[in-house]
């Protein structure tokens, strides 16, 4: 039976609300740009000025009035670095067991995957804490790289964990049946077919991690950062000064506040910068495993 | 001589039972084709045969499967990696690994301790000229096997699990995911490995099954309902059930 009466200007009116609606989403996306952009150019705006040679190569002199933040640059790299060291190898292999290993419903896989994410959900200072009693007082490290990273290392622990497990889990069955059926042992599947194929999905959460770890004041604050080390440090055992804690400091408790404001802006740019060029590293590398895999 | 011998096989997945009461024998280098409506338990059953199904949680398997008269599932018996090497499986959508077509085809070789170069080579070489590939790659060898088209693909697959000589080939509906001019080609190609394996392939396409194979299987419901030579399963079967199935009246 045909229906002789659709209600009229029914289509119009669909039109007109969809239009409406794309309108709003299209503005609500950019107004979020723009507040992006606005962080970021008032950061380099106040900010650029401050950073040259000088700045990026020298400790801070006079009180902290001048100078560079060197050793905050260097600092910060070796903690994502030491964090790093701690968390990608013990976090990708969780990752690996959780998705390959464990039965995907038996409790054990259920209790690690809801420890993890409440560890996600701790909040940074209690980390912090967590690790001055753990690392530096009861295994002796003291306030030094190595308690640092070892905190900072546990803190990015479960996004490590839950990206090798959600990189894993999207590569198809067909793939790993393919090697087995081939005579393939697990671990041979695992690490011939399945890990390369998650390559790509699994360095963007390292690199994520790491951007998030190089921003992390509150876990350094009792394990590790200096509130001023000029010289380099030369052992594991030393304490280091790191970008965000510096920038803390001397917004905070500097010996003159209003002097330091410009390197507080100069030092939160390189922050910025380090992240960006992290992210931007983190690109070229999923593209290239990619490639090479030609996924794509 | 029977290649493979499957003696009051029940299988279930969980409480459901898959699989009943199941007996055949497979000569050896013939082509036995396994026929039935979807979920039947065709499937299920071919991949018994490299024990596929180990993977599958929850799953429990009854009777017994002989290969060369040997038990595949004995406890303490062959390691499941020994019985793969020796029985190939091709699945039905083509699963080439993310790698260059040679390392593809060399991947059963290497993981199967083979390192000689020299021969890896070789291999590759005679297992493409097998699947009839050869002379469309033989110029690329080192690119993206996923820069094959879907029939190149699954020719790969079966050079792949051709290239580590396996005496049975396990085909799961290989070419129902494949366009006529490349399902024409591995139909080609499943008559040529004939003389050299055993194989067993379960497919949906009946003209298929009559074209291919030498005995066909009948399957519903998790029941073989009949098995007989291809010929008088398609021209003269002896159950009801078979006849309405291949003359399209259920399924």
């Amino acid at each position: 039976m045909a229906i002789e009466t659709f209600p009229k200007g029914y289509g119009a009116r669909k039109r007109r609300s969809q239009k409406t609606a794309f309108g709003i989403f299209r503005g609500l996306s950019l107004f979020i740009v723009l507040v992006l952009f606005a962080i970021l150019g008032f950061i380099i705006y106040r900010g650029a000025g401050v950073i040259d040679w000088t700045f990026l190569t020298e400790a801070p002199s006079d009180g902290m009035t001048s100078g560079g933040i060197f050793p905050a640059i260097i600092g910060t790299l070796l903690l994502m670095a030491g964090s790093a060291i701690v968390a990608f190898p013990v976090g990708i292999m969780s990752g690996i067991y959780m998705n390959e290993y464990a039965s995907k419903s038996g409790w054990a896989v259920k209790f690690i995957r809801l420890m993890t994410n409440n560890l996600s959900g701790v909040p940074s200072i209690v980390f912090g804490l967590f690790g001055m009693a753990l690392f530096v007082k009861y295994l002796g490290f003291g306030d030094s790289i190595l308690a640092g990273s070892l905190t900072l290392g546990l803190l990015s622990l479960p996004l490590v964990i839950r990206t090798t497990e959600e990189a894993l889990k999207d590569i198809p069955a067909g793939i790993r049946e393919g090697s087995l059926a081939l005579g393939a042992s697990k671990l041979q599947t695992i690490w011939k077919v399945v890990l390369p194929m998650g390559m790509p999905r699994i360095i963007t959460g390292l690199i994520l991690s790491l951007g998030r770890v190089s921003g992390e004041t509150a876990p350094i604050l009792f394990t590790c950062a200096a509130y001023f080390f000029p010289q380099l440090p030369s052992s594991i055992f030393d304490q280091c000064m790191a970008l965000p804690y510096h920038l803390y400091v001397i917004s905070t408790s500097g010996t003159d506040i209003e002097a330091q404001q410009p390197i507080a802006y100069g030092t939160a740019l390189v922050l910025i910068i380090i992240v960006l060029v992290i992210n931007l590293l983190a690109g070229v590398l999923r593209k290239y495993f990619e490639n090479r895999l030609k996924l794509k | 001589m029977n290649k493979i011998e499957a003696i009051d096989v029940n299988f279930y997945y969980g409480d459901f039972h898959a699989l009943k009461g199941i007996s055949m024998e497979i000569p050896q280098n013939k082509v036995v084709a396994f026929i039935g409506p979807s979920g039947c338990g065709k499937s299920t059953f071919l991949r018994l045969f490299n024990r596929m199904n180990d993977l599958i949680p929850g799953s429990r398997l009854q009777g017994r499967i002989l290969i060369d008269g040997q038990d595949i599932y004995a406890p303490g018996g062959m390691e499941v990696d020994e019985l793969r090497k020796n029985v190939g499986m091709v699945f039905q959508r083509p699963n080439p690994f993310p790698k260059s077509i040679f390392d593809n085809v060399a991947y059963g070789l290497r993981v199967n301790g083979i390192k000689d170069k020299e021969f890896i080579r070789q291999r590759v070489e005679e297992s493409l000229r097998g699947a009839a590939l050869w002379d469309e790659v033989k110029d690329k060898l080192n690119s993206s096997a996923y820069a094959l088209s879907g029939g190149q693909q699954q020719r790969l697959c079966i050079a792949r699990a051709m290239a580590i000589s396996p005496s049975v080939l396990l085909m799961d509906e290989p070419a129902s995911a494949l366009d006529p001019i490349s399902t024409a080609k591995v139909e080609e190609l499943i008559c040529e490995l004939r003389n050299q394996v055993t194989i067993v392939i379960v497919t949906h396409n009946m003209q298929q099954a009559s074209r291919v194979s030498d005995k066909t299987a009948f399957f519903y419901m998790g029941e073989m309902i009949e098995y007989d030579d291809t010929k008088v399963i398609f021209t003269n079967p002896h159950k009801e059930a078979t006849q309405n199935y291949i003359t399209g009246r259920f399924g």
